[in-house]
């Protein structure tokens, strides 16, 4: 399994961290998870291995964090918040919407591999709502046309 | 990044640095930073855990206890490695207050941290911060790696003979893993479920030494708290409920936005003033004072001081400051159904009556909603939050009936309308995405 | 502390000893020791707090909130789970507050569990329904749909029904903490939380069925039960397990079947047995050799050649002529008797008895797995130094030299583990390779391949020894530490593998005696080795390791016997070449299958084998007589240890008798006067109607109740209690309370108390080399236990030859 340099050498910091290996485990499921596109038979095959662990514990774990998944999601995940500060601005409408745009339901992923779409939880953009987020970055105060514009954006990025 | 705004009514302490640049180490010590922790070197451990205490700082993750209190259940002799752990997995609906302090401000955090470390003389802290906040990682690792780079953090700090050292830790998505119990677990890279209670984690905390947990707004106010004295701090607020806290307003406002204002402002103010009241000449129908855990007020119920003491008088709770304002063409049924489609979401399953009430909550709501309830029903929803209150292994369970158990005794008969069929009034009442200004 | 998903500490976790503490439960004033969870508190004084996921012994979860209490002065109700008593504390575990709060649980539980309870296995003896029988959780207040799974099996002996799981985690932490298999986990989360296996889709583990056991409804099945029957159609029978020589108690399921009783199913519901807990696969699974269709079902007589169908007073008839003939043209000492580690004491004494009075030779051996002959005389007039299965879990400490208790005494190693984990005991492990039970051990001594005595020799002080116990794991600094901190031990318990024999036990003795408090267990193979040893099949040892040249107490009670010693089972062989050995008399024995014996051996000898399958012995058998196993009889099994306990009679194959009534039947037809030989006929003189298959749990009332009264019947020479009788009189050190015993309670033999025992031929011990997945004779014949993925032969990269 080959991970960035980047990647290896925040591991080798982190495992100094903590007093036990395994504590390193779950921020590094996330950053292992951005580099393969998902956690993998073989990525958590080669975690439990450098974290002493089995491959069941490194299940258990990862299928408790919701940002964490076995499967890939497209190139852009678009996570719209409906939680209450979001829907009392339109959180839903914004969901709806995106549904029709990209043309997949929530935990879809488009036929280009582009978008998936999410319904998630408070994002902690509750001021600024309705907020998404496409993988990390926030996008907040929108509305219907700036989530086409915010799109519109990724679509350009990602098919250059 | 998070827009910032401003009201002539804040109190600036915690926010003072806010675009300021103080994300850079050098800009921060211009502000007055990382002198607090060289006072604190110089304190005796007791006098700044009794400086804390006297300044009447409440913990502002939500529950307020007592910062100094909590510090001085730490051992003073402990045979394992005593923690500070910052808790950054901010996720309560309506808070989004703890994000903005580490995109502009994290080494108050760094430094809160280090002066907790001080009092209670443990040598490692961790700031674990949720994962969505990728951006805020990446900040905060930065602002540690130039703290050690300066020589605040790690061996002999400011030459004090002193050991520290501060660790960034990042969560993947779990609620539950702000209850402090639950965070320990996940730091400890496990599943985010709660641990028995007693032994508390002052006493058995991480890896089973003595651990100091607290919110990073918590935190972030140590600093100003050292610097300027325990009396200043206490005389911003009210009696018991010193200083100043980031209140998030959200919901139907005009002015939505993270405030600072003493503790104890009017929250009717707060609303009307602060919040610039509700947009398009809309009534108030109910607020929400302290994240989606904290019983509804209606408007007659909110001409109050925003304090632990008051809110918790008027039935509900200051919790973690993220005041959400429904308007009167906000469906309260649905409001209802999407906050315990949260709670039911983020329940960690460990327990009964959290793991299966809150999915009978959802079905119930959700059918109730979609016009199929029966009478039973508004009862059935009363009874099963009411059998899950105080029932559960931790407080997500009460965190998802309270909420519920208001709204259906403050809007019974909104529940009662959706009845026979009906379709729920409120259906595509509003254009609910405001213009933007 | 071991790891646990989610929060918990052990109850008593660094808890000291402190002063007791007074309480009040419902009234009632209680005392308890400082520390006790108040759910225990409760339980001592006959108070029920219910609950699903406390189990003693396990990790406090405080998750099914079945035990909440109302305790004075706190605002919310508290789990008595998680709650230790204390100083003037009230507690209310009855009012209407707490009868709302658990019928509320139930409520919930039941809105998503399927109510599919007269189909499912668990009906009838489920905590789901005790406690909605319990809290009355008539009505159903939701009409959404339940959350489905389809139902997923992951071995061939488990099998999981999502729905029905209340995710109380009991089996999570039966295989983790309680195994160290660790194979459960908990996935996903919420109400989605869900019980996973750790390959996926099915389970690689120990295939103990600890987790169905301990399952409190029906999502944990057992594949080798599940739709046969309902709880309450079956009998239930606490018995000996008969395969390896830990002596598990495993509580069998009958149930009445054309061919008598069947076995339907093994458990250990009945927790009384030395085991607590515990079973392994081949105690809970492993009884379905009893219902082979390869079972014999009636006496074979070779017949030109052939072995054909007889009717049993041809076979006797047969027998006792041609024995009588041998031993009166040829002498006893043409006649070798092969005895079994399967059947009871009482058919071994009694065999033992037959061959010295009745064939007149001593020519009587077994298949020996270990050197308790040995250890009878290092131990002889040394009492006390010998442990019980139940003093593992308490020990302080434990050394073990030799063997891998996990594969070969699974109940040793639970005992073990247990006592480390609860009692934080330690482990001192010695063995030529690597074995799991070195993760309990606070010490370990990687020794060269044989190089156990070597090690025995340098703990008891000859540091000459030293240079050949180095390897590349132990260095000579680690084992003198390692040595060190045992000497250091007190009341250490030392069990070893039959890679000690002869003068190595002695040395070991001297050892074990220079600590203070030290006690041995000397492992042997089969469910009643020791028993077979205690009861003198041997060629030179009488029951209770009793030389037969100074025949002593026997020469009284038998009469005359041979003096001189017998062959052994590699002499009878030779004899047998030589034409020599005329008549083989084999019990419940397979010498050429398992020890390798050119089955043309016995050609020219009259071959009596008695046995439930046509074994490899059987096969050249003049005689084969279909025997009962052990499942299917009464009588008294000594474990490895030197625990006697009740064997009770459960199934019923018609057509197979047990032992003891064959060997009776042939010395009857032989003309021998029976009395002489089972002194039956004691007691009362009326059928009093009383059965020996008491229910599960139970003791034998009737049986104790006449026992105490002197009048316990022994109607006919095929009653084992008569000769138990005998033994208990005559053979030394199993003079134990018959009323304890009866009353379903181990009775630890002392060894030291038996005659002197030999030390001699320690090539004679040939160990079983069996494991989890394998049970000599009887495994070959457990479709269960050949059936589970773990027992497919690893695949070998060297050609077999």
């Amino acid at each position: 399994m080959k991970f960035s340099q980047e990647f290896e050498q925040r591991f080798a910091d982190m495992l100094t961290h903590y007093p036990t290996k395994r504590s390193a485990l779950v921020p590094t499921l996330l950053y292992a998870q951005d580099e393969a596109g998902a956690l993998t038979d073989e990525v958590i095959v080669e975690l439990a291995q450098r974290l002493d662990l089995t491959e069941l514990e490194v299940r258990n774990v990862i299928s408790y964090y919701s940002m964490l998944t076995t499967k890939p999601r497209g190139k852009y995940n678009v996570q719209v918040c409906t939680n209450i500060a979001c829907m009392l601005r339109g959180g839903e409408e914004l969901l709806n919407h995106c549904q029709k745009k990209l043309g997949i339901g929530h935990k879809g992923t488009t036929q280009d591999g582009l978008f998936s779409l999410e319904e998630v939880e408070c994002i902690g953009a509750c001021s600024w709502a309705p907020a998404v987020q496409v993988n990390y970055d926030f996008h907040e105060n929108l509305t219907v046309d700036k989530m086409d514009q915010v799109l519109d954006e990724y679509k350009k990025k990602g098919t250059m | 990044m998070a827009s910032l705004v401003s009201h002539p009514d804040e109190v600036r302490v915690i926010s003072k640095r806010f675009g300021q640049g103080a994300t850079d180490i050098d800009r921060y010590l211009q502000l007055d930073g990382y002198k607090a922790v060289q006072k604190a070197l110089s304190m005796q451990p007791d006098a700044i855990i009794n400086e804390v205490k006297n300044s009447g700082l409440r913990g502002r993750g939500g529950a307020g206890f007592s910062t100094g209190m909590k510090w001085s259940f730490v051992p003073k002799q402990s045979a394992k490695p005593k923690y500070v752990l910052c808790n950054g997995d901010e996720s309560e609906p309506g808070t989004c207050k703890d994000r903005l302090i580490f995109e502009h401000d994290p080494h108050s955090v760094i430094e809160g941290v280090m002066i907790a470390a001080i009092a209670v003389q443990s040598h490692t802290g961790y700031i674990y911060i949720r994962g969505e906040y990728r951006y805020l990682s990446v900040i905060m690792q930065k602002a540690i790696k130039d703290a050690y780079a300066k020589g605040f953090l790690g061996k002999n700090i400011f030459g004090s003979g002193y050991d520290l050292d501060i660790y960034w830790h990042g969560g993947a998505g779990a609620y539950e893993v702000g209850e402090e119990s639950a965070l320990m677990e996940s730091l400890e890279g496990k599943r985010g479920v709660p641990r028995i209670r007693p032994p508390f984690p002052a006493v058995v905390g991480l890896w089973g030494g003595p651990t100091v947990i607290n919110n990073a707004e918590t935190l972030a106010a140590v600093p100003h708290i050292i610097l300027g004295g325990a009396e200043w701090y206490a005389g911003l607020g009210t009696p018991k409920n010193g200083g100043t806290r980031l209140f998030c307003l959200s919901g139907n406002l005009n002015k939505p936005g993270v405030y600072e204002l003493p503790m104890g402002y009017n929250l009717k103010k707060m609303i009307y003033e602060v919040g610039g009241g509700i947009p398009n000449g809309r009534g108030l129908k109910a607020v929400v004072p302290g994240g989606s855990s904290t019983p509804v007020l209606l408007p007659e119920e909110i001409d109050i001081p925003m304090d632990f003491d008051s809110v918790g008088k008027a039935g509900s709770m200051l919790g973690s400051g993220g005041v959400v304002v429904l308007d009167d063409t906000t469906c309260i049924v649905n409001f209802a159904l999407r906050t315990i489609k949260f709670y039911q979401h983020e329940s960690c399953g460990w327990c009964i009556p959290c793991r299966e009430g809150t999915d009978w909550l959802k079905k119930t709501l959700t059918r109730f909603h979609a016009g199929a309830g029966l009478k039973k029903d508004i009862d059935n929803i009363y009874y099963l939050s009411e059998n899950m209150l105080g029932k559960t292994f931790c407080p997500l369970g009460d965190a998802a009936a309270m909420p519920t158990m208001a709204f259906v005794k403050k809007f019974r008969k909104e529940f009662e309308d959706h009845l026979d069929g009906k379709p729920c009034p409120f259906e595509k009442a509003a254009d609910r995405i405001p213009a933007m200004a | 502390m071991p790891v646990r998903e989610g929060g918990g500490s052990y109850p008593g976790d660094g808890v000291k000893r402190m002063a007791d503490v007074n309480l009040t439960v419902d009234g009632k004033k209680l005392t308890a020791p400082a520390g006790t969870l108040l759910i225990e508190a409760c339980k001592s004084v006959g108070i029920e707090v219910p609950s699903f996921c406390y189990y003693p012994g396990l990790s406090l979860q405080g998750a099914c909130r079945m035990c909440v209490v109302k305790i004075e002065k706190m605002p919310k109700l508290q789990t008595a789970c998680t709650t230790v008593v204390t100083e003037g504390m009230v507690v209310a575990t009855d009012n209407d507050e707490v009868r709302q709060a658990r019928k509320a649980m139930v409520e919930l539980l039941l809105g998503n569990h399927p109510l599919d309870c007269p189909v499912c296995d668990a009906g009838g003896e489920c905590e789901l329904q005790d406690m909605t029988f319990s809290y009355g959780a008539s009505e159903s207040k939701f009409m959404e749909a339940k959350n489905h799974r389809e139902e997923q099996q992951w071995s061939p002996v488990v099998y999981f029904d999502r729905p029905r799981c209340i995710l109380c985690y009991r089996c999570v932490r039966v295989c983790g903490e309680g195994m160290d298999v660790w194979a459960l986990g908990v996935q996903n989360r919420g109400v989605s939380s869900i019980i996973a296996p750790n390959q996926d889709d099915h389970l690689e583990c120990e295939e103990c069925g600890m987790c169905i056991d301990i399952c409190p409804v029906g999502a944990l099945t057992s594949g080798a039960y599940r739709y046969k029957t309902r709880p309450w159609e079956m009998n239930h029978v606490g018995t000996v397990c008969t395969h390896c020589g830990d002596g598990c108690k495993t509580t069998l399921g009958v149930r009445r079947c054309d061919t008598g009783m069947e076995i339907v199913r093994g458990d250990n519901r009945d927790k009384s047995g030395i085991n607590n807990d515990f079973l392994c696969i081949k105690g809970r699974y492993a009884f379905d050799f009893a219902h082979s269709e390869e079972r014999i079902m009636q006496p074979l007589i070779r017949k030109s050649g052939k072995l054909m169908p007889s009717t049993w007073e041809e076979a006797f008839e047969l027998i006792g002529k041609r024995f009588a003939e041998v031993r009166d043209k040829d002498g006893g000492l043409a006649i070798g008797v092969v005895g079994s580690t399967r059947t009871t004491n009482e058919e071994n004494y009694l065999l033992s008895k037959f061959a010295r009075v009745v064939l007149k030779t001593n020519n009587v051996d077994h298949h020996r797995t270990a050197d308790f002959p040995a250890l009878a005389a290092a131990l002889h007039s040394k009492p006390g130094q010998t442990a019980s299965m139940r003093d593992v879990l308490t020990a302080p400490a434990i050394l073990l030299i030799g063997n891998d208790p996990t594969n070969q005494h699974p109940l040793l190693a639970w005992q073990i583990r247990t006592n480390v984990r609860l009692r934080r005991a330690k482990l001192y492990v010695i063995n030529s390779a690597p074995i799991k039970l070195q993760k309990q051990a606070a010490g370990f001594g990687l020794l060269p391949a044989g190089a156990e005595a070597k090690a025995v020799a340098f703990l008891g002080g000859d540091d000459s020894q030293l240079d050949s116990l180095v390897s590349d794991g132990t260095t000579r600094e680690a084992w003198t530490a390692l040595r060190d901190k045992i000497r250091a031990e007190q009341n250490l318990v030392i069990a070893f593998g039959s890679e000690l024999r002869a003068q190595d036990i002695q040395t070991l003795v001297s050892v074990s005696s220079s600590l203070s408090g030290a006690k041995l267990i000397c492992l042997g193979d089969y469910a009643n080795s020791r028993g077979a040893a205690d009861m003198g099949l041997y060629p030179d040892l009488l029951p209770g390791y009793q030389p037969v040249s100074e025949g002593g107490r026997f020469q009284q009670d038998w009469g005359a016997l041979p003096a001189e010693k017998g062959l052994s089972l590699p002499e009878m062989v030779d004899a047998a070449k030589a034409g020599k050995l005329k008549a083989l008399y084999v019990v419940g024995s397979n010498p050429i299958g398992r020890l390798g014996i050119d089955p043309f051996t016995f050609s020219k000898s009259l071959v009596v084998v008695q046995d439930m399958f046509l074994t490899e012995t059987a096969t050249i058998a003049d005689v084969v007589l279909p025997a009962a196993n052990s499942y299917e009889k009464s009588g008294t099994f000594t474990n490895t240890c030197g625990d006697l306990q009740l064997v009770k009679k459960a199934g019923e194959v018609t057509g197979t008798k047990p032992d003891f009534e064959m060997i009776v039947r042939i010395a009857d037809a032989m003309g021998f006067d029976v009395r002489s030989l089972v002194p039956f006929g004691g007691g009362t003189h009326a059928d009093m109607g009383q059965t020996r298959g008491a229910q599960s749990g139970e003791a034998d009332r009737h049986a104790v109740w006449l026992e105490a009264h002197n009048l316990e019947p022994k109607m006919t020479p095929f009653d084992p209690m008569a000769i138990l009788d005998e033994i208990q009189r005559v053979v030394a050190g199993y003079d134990v309370s018959r009323t304890n015993l009866l009353a379903g309670a181990d009775q630890h033999i002392e060894i030291a108390h038996c005659g002197v025992g030999a030390s001699h031929k320690p090539e004679l011990i040939v160990p079983a080399n069996d494991d989890l997945f394998s049970s000599g004779t009887l495994g070959r014949y457990s479709h269960t236990l050949n059936s589970v993925y773990e027992n497919k032969p690893a695949e070998s990269e060297i050609a077999a030859d």
